[in-house]
């Protein structure tokens, strides 16, 4: 029977090569591949990001604007629901049998397993209530998150708010952001965005093949903390915040108040103004939508986006220039007849002045005045080089922060307009324009567009007699107070500091005993100047802007009522009260008899367009290319008479004209 | 009487070790597979790795006394044992409890008698008794198929079960017929057929039928001289184009849905790493991330969370590759390997053919388990659920191996005695 005994060899031969094949597949899996411990790692880890929470913003004398609220998301665990009494549940956190299935169908389209949020940001009030009865619903469990909360519910347009990512942050941040995350959108939110949002933490957790947790990864060895966002002291008084948007009340408009020693922002009003807890939470959606719908727009950033033509408060600028070009001193005198002669074009002065010096100029806001001084200006260097001159005086005005950026630490700044040399030569053909042309420019007419910021701005240039600090709404960073850089850079606007006197002098006057006398404050020396933006569909805006007081001077403003009439009547009133109770923190009544009570209670909304009307505006509206475009269409016209170019206007109700009469 | 204390030296202690060392080491690795935070200690007998513990001492006292058994009491009784087994296995098919689909079980009290698992026992006994008697070739038709018959009937009675895994193991025992003067060209045409399978379910059948005809026609060509052999290999030929021909009928109507399922993953033909890939998936991720020296001893996290379905019987080598890595595999292999040549060894010792043969018989059967069990969790074979010996959790199946292991070892330990 042993004859087969080689037959031994040939099995284990035959089991030996076998085994080996196993070792072999073993090798290669084991050894070779990585795939399987990536695999592996993929199956047991999970990242759990720690969200940090949001920095508060505080007032400039540390009291909350904007802080974090509590607030509870219901999630569910389907695989661990039993069976429960939904119509209590649904009862309970306030959504409807309908939107109960809804939630339940997406949750478990989700996953089994895992957990999904069932309902958004239950307000704490709401989940109280529903904590006490948490233990009937097996499955359900709560996960505690933050939203923003407005204590004050003020400067809504300041701070701004913030939403969930798009695609595009996600894209633009490099994936920095996840789905799900929060992004400042607009405002102080949006402008320290980086600051603000913190670091988030990450925990590494083991979880088992049904994805329950099963304990930290290494003993939290690649964890990381959550870094709270810093923390923001904002220059919003909230004082005077608070008083601005009450006097704002049911009107459209804006004020600026700027501390001129520093480029603080201290007030920061648009009107119409909405309460900014509406972009927050469960009815966030719907708000939003409201809100955009609203035909009085109140997120339109009045103070840094709406323009106006400058107008009266650009008349100190021509004065400045000419007196450092040393074509006037302060004493140079122009006769005002009443009219100023454009060529053939009669410009129309409010008074007749007679014999007028720069202060009584300013005082009387007289056009002849000013005119007379631009037109010296674009003459400096002969008629030949008109254009040169013309280019030069651009230049200065832009140092004064017009027809530029300024730059402050918020987005969608705007930059105004004033006309550049060659927009002149495609309406009127180079060397076929001169001083008469463009004489609405000297008066802050024509095409020249401010914005609120730009106006406040210009005063602080007259406070500080020459210079000032880019405007900023954010004084000091975190705990360390740290402050940008910029904001401590002085920026010279290129006149000398003695030129001012005169101007400001006439300010005064403009206060103690001109248009603005009505809205003097006792006690406290003001220089302002009232000006009057005719609007041909409606009644005229009213602006006024100011300094005080006068000897060191520690506020400076601008403040615009649309369709509400002259600049003394609403303007200055509202100024002189923001002003007062800065300084003295408290307010008496002014002898014009406007109280604040009843500056509140007037309602000077214009009255609503029909669908028809808002079609042709918004067709029209953000459109200086068009006005452009319009202009040049109307070439011939124009050369003729004055500018009756119809503006285009950014307020979504502010229709500006170019041509204005100008009281004072 | 002195005998009876030479029974005992007589023993192959190397075995034995062999043995100890993998059930022990089977044991631990349950306990890692298994882990129960509430009862950690390896001898809670409330969990399954306490169990374990429990059956390996009844499976080292079985042995003892199988040991102290008459030597002729296996050769004598083996048709009384092949008999019962049949019965049982008849009965099973009666009464028997269906557990995942297969009707395996046979409950006696507290007991679950799993009758398919002994009969791999009782077959190697007859098998051996018969190749063993006097006169008997396999080469002789009638024998090779009186010993067909032996090995064919308890393995249909089990396919009805249906219990692909242990159907397959009698497969295992051509080695023994092979071992007998079986002709090679059987050896030959199974293994040939096997390939040839794999082959036409990879390929599109015009190229398999084509490598086979130009490798005859070569085989042919290089030995035309010796015109037998050019016969045979013609007859092979043709056979195999037959066989080729027939893989998608059997693949349609003989396989059956769940066992094409799996075949399809095996070879990659379909994946889906949800349902049918899953456990070899997670299984293959479990070992393939242990690397060279694993993750230690409970630290793996694919057999700690509950990866792995199966963990503690038919996938246990997944907690050896992944918290002992390729070095914890080479070893369990190794030892596998070891044991398995030792007990050919031990047949081949044996002056009786009985012992040979039923030795063989072991030989194959513990081998055949070891190969498909671990070539499946890291998706060498397809998924046929069968136990690794000695390793995988269940009382069954470690007292049969056991009885099978320490049934040679008796034999052995009395083979200078009288066959």
């Amino acid at each position: 029977m042993n004859s087969f005994f080689e037959r031994r060899y040939i099995i284990q031969g035959i089991f030996i090569i076998m085994a080996l094949g196993l070792l072999t597949r073993l090798f290669y899996i084991q050894i070779i591949d990585d795939q399987y411990t990536l695999s592996a790692n993929n199956n047991v880890i999970r990242k759990v990001i720690e969200f940090p929470s949001r920095g508060p913003i505080v007032d400039r004398m540390g009291k909350i604007l904007v802080q974090n609220d509590l607030i509870y998301d219901i999630m569910v665990t389907p695989r661990l629901v039993k069976p429960f009494d939904t119509l209590k549940f649904c009862k309970l956190i306030g959504i409807d049998k309908e939107g109960f299935y809804k939630r339940w169908k997406k949750a478990m389209s989700y996953s089994r397993n895992l957990n999904s949020v069932f309902e958004k940001q239950l307000p704490v009030a709401l989940y109280q209530a529903f904590q006490e009865h948490l233990f009937e619903f097996p499955g359900f469990f709560s996960q505690l998150r933050t939203v923003r909360t407005y204590p004050d519910s003020v400067a809504a347009q300041f701070l701004g708010y913030i939403g969930e990512v798009t695609d595009k942050d996600i894209e633009q941040s490099n994936a920095y952001y996840r789905p799900g995350d929060y992004i400042g959108r607009t405002g102080v939110e949006k402008a320290y965005e980086n600051l603000l949002r913190g670091q988030r933490g990450v925990k590494n957790i083991y979880v088992d093949s049904k994805g329950v947790s099963k304990g930290s990864y290494l003993n939290g060895t690649y964890d990381t903390a959550a870094v709270s966002g810093e923390r923001l002291t904002s220059s919003i008084d909230l004082r005077i915040q608070k008083l601005g948007e009450k006097l704002m009340k049911d009107k459209v408009g804006s004020i600026v108040a700027i501390e001129p020693s520093t480029g603080e922002i201290l007030c920061f009003v648009s009107a119409p103004t909405y309460d900014p807890n509406l972009l927050v939470g469960r009815e966030r959606g719907s708000n939003s939508v409201k809100l955009n719908q609203n035909p009085y727009n109140p997120l339109f950033i009045r103070p840094i986006m709406a323009y106006y033509p400058p107008g009266s408060s650009f008349k100190p600028l021509n004065a400045l220039i000419g007196l450092q070009e040393g074509i006037i001193n302060p004493q140079t005198t122009f006769y005002c007849s009443g009219v100023y002669w454009a060529g053939n074009h009669p410009v129309a002065c409010t008074h007749v002045h007679g014999e007028t010096n720069l202060t009584l100029g300013i005082a009387g806001s007289c056009n002849v005045f000013f005119d007379n001084v631009f037109n010296k200006l674009i003459n400096l260097n002969g008629y030949k080089n008109i254009e040169q001159s013309y280019i030069d005086w651009k230049m200065r005005v832009n140092k004064f922060g017009f027809g530029v950026k300024l730059n402050i630490d918020m987005p969608n700044e705007r930059k105004g307009y004033v006309p550049s040399a060659a927009h002149y030569n495609k309406v009127y053909g180079a060397r076929h324009w001169n001083a008469n042309t463009i004489i609405s420019l000297g008066i802050g007419q024509g095409e020249l567009l401010a914005t609120p910021m730009q106006m406040a701005n210009i005063e602080c240039i007259i406070a500080n007699h020459g210079f000032y600090y880019k405007p900023h709404l954010i004084k000091a960073i975190g705990d360390k107070k740290i402050i940008k850089n910029e904001f401590t850079q002085k920026n010279d606007v290129g006149i000398d500091g003695q030129y001012f006197e005169p101007v400001i002098e006439g300010m005064q006057q403009v206060v103690e005993n001109g248009t603005a006398r009505g809205s003097k404050i006792p006690g406290i020396i003001m220089c302002g100047k009232t000006g009057t933006v005719q609007n041909p569909h409606g009644k005229n805006h009213s602006v006024f802007v100011a300094y005080a007081p006068r000897d060191n001077p520690k506020i400076a403003i601008a403040v615009v009522v649309e369709n509400s009439g002259q600049g003394a009547e609403w303007a200055a009133p509202i100024a002189s009260y923001i002003v007062e109770k800065y300084l003295k923190d408290s307010t008496t009544t002014r002898p014009s008899g406007r109280t604040i009570t009843w500056l509140r209670e007037q309602n000077l909304l214009p009255e609503l367009k029909t669908d028809a009307e808002n079609k042709q505006r918004n067709a029209k509206s953000d459109s200086l290319k068009k006005a452009i475009r319009d202009s040049i269409k109307n070439k011939d016209r124009l050369k003729s008479v004055s500018h009756k170019i119809k503006r285009p206007q950014n307020g979504q109700l502010a229709a500006i004209q170019l041509k204005r009469k100008d009281h004072e | 009487m002195n005998n009876q204390r030479s029974f005992f030296f007589n023993v192959d202690w190397v075995t034995v070790l062999l043995y100890l060392t993998l059930c022990i080491i089977g044991w631990f690795n349950i306990h890692a597979a298994v882990f129960d935070e509430a009862h950690p200690s390896i001898i809670d007998m409330k969990t399954n790795y306490g169990k374990q513990f429990i059956w390996i001492l009844s499976g080292v006292t079985l042995g003892g006394i199988i040991l102290l058994l008459d030597n002729r009491f296996f050769q004598a009784l083996a048709p009384v044992f092949y008999g019962i087994t049949i019965f049982l296995l008849i009965l099973v098919l009666i009464i028997g409890r269906n557990v995942g689909g297969n009707q395996a079980w046979i409950s006696i009290g507290i007991f679950r008698l799993q009758p398919s698992e002994f009969a791999k026992y009782t077959t190697c006994l007859l098998l051996a008794r018969y190749l063993s008697g006097v006169n008997i070739r396999i080469m002789e038709l009638k024998s090779f198929l009186t010993a067909g018959a032996i090995i064919l009937v308890p393995m249909l009675l089990i396919k009805l079960q249906p219990d692909d895994g242990s159907t397959l193991v009698f497969c295992s025992l051509i080695f023994v017929l092979f071992r007998e003067g079986l002709s090679s060209k059987f050896l030959i045409l199974g293994g040939l057929f096997i390939f040839l399978f794999i082959f036409s379910l990879m390929f599109k059948m015009v190229y398999v039928m084509g490598a086979l005809l130009i490798i005859a026609g070569a085989i042919i060509a290089i030995v035309k001289r010796n015109r037998r052999m050019a016969i045979t290999v013609l007859a092979g030929l043709l056979l195999s184009l037959a066989f080729v021909l027939a893989v998608p009928f059997i693949y349609q109507h003989v396989i059956k849905e769940h066992q094409r399922v799996r075949i399809d993953e095996w070879l990659g033909l379909a994946s889906d790493l949800k349902k049918a890939g899953y456990n070899v998936h997670q299984s293959k991720i479990a070992i393939g991330s242990g690397k060279l020296w694993g993750k230690g001893y409970l630290k793996g996290t694919q057999t700690r969370f509950s990866f792995v379905p199966e963990q503690s019987t038919d996938f246990i080598f997944c907690t050896v590759g992944e918290e002992w890595g390729f070095a914890g595999s080479v070893v369990v292999i190794g030892l596998y390997l070891f044991l398995i040549l030792r007990i050919i060894y031990l047949a081949e010792r044996q002056r009786s053919p009985f012992s040979r043969v039923y030795g063989y018989g072991v030989a194959c059967v513990i081998f055949f388990h070891f190969f498909i069990n671990i070539g499946l969790t890291i998706g060498a074979v397809p998924v046929i659920g069968i136990p690794l010996p000695f390793f995988s959790y269940g009382g069954s199946s470690l007292w049969s191996f056991t009885f099978l292991l320490f049934t040679l070892l008796k034999l052995d330990s009395n083979r200078m005695g009288i066959a």
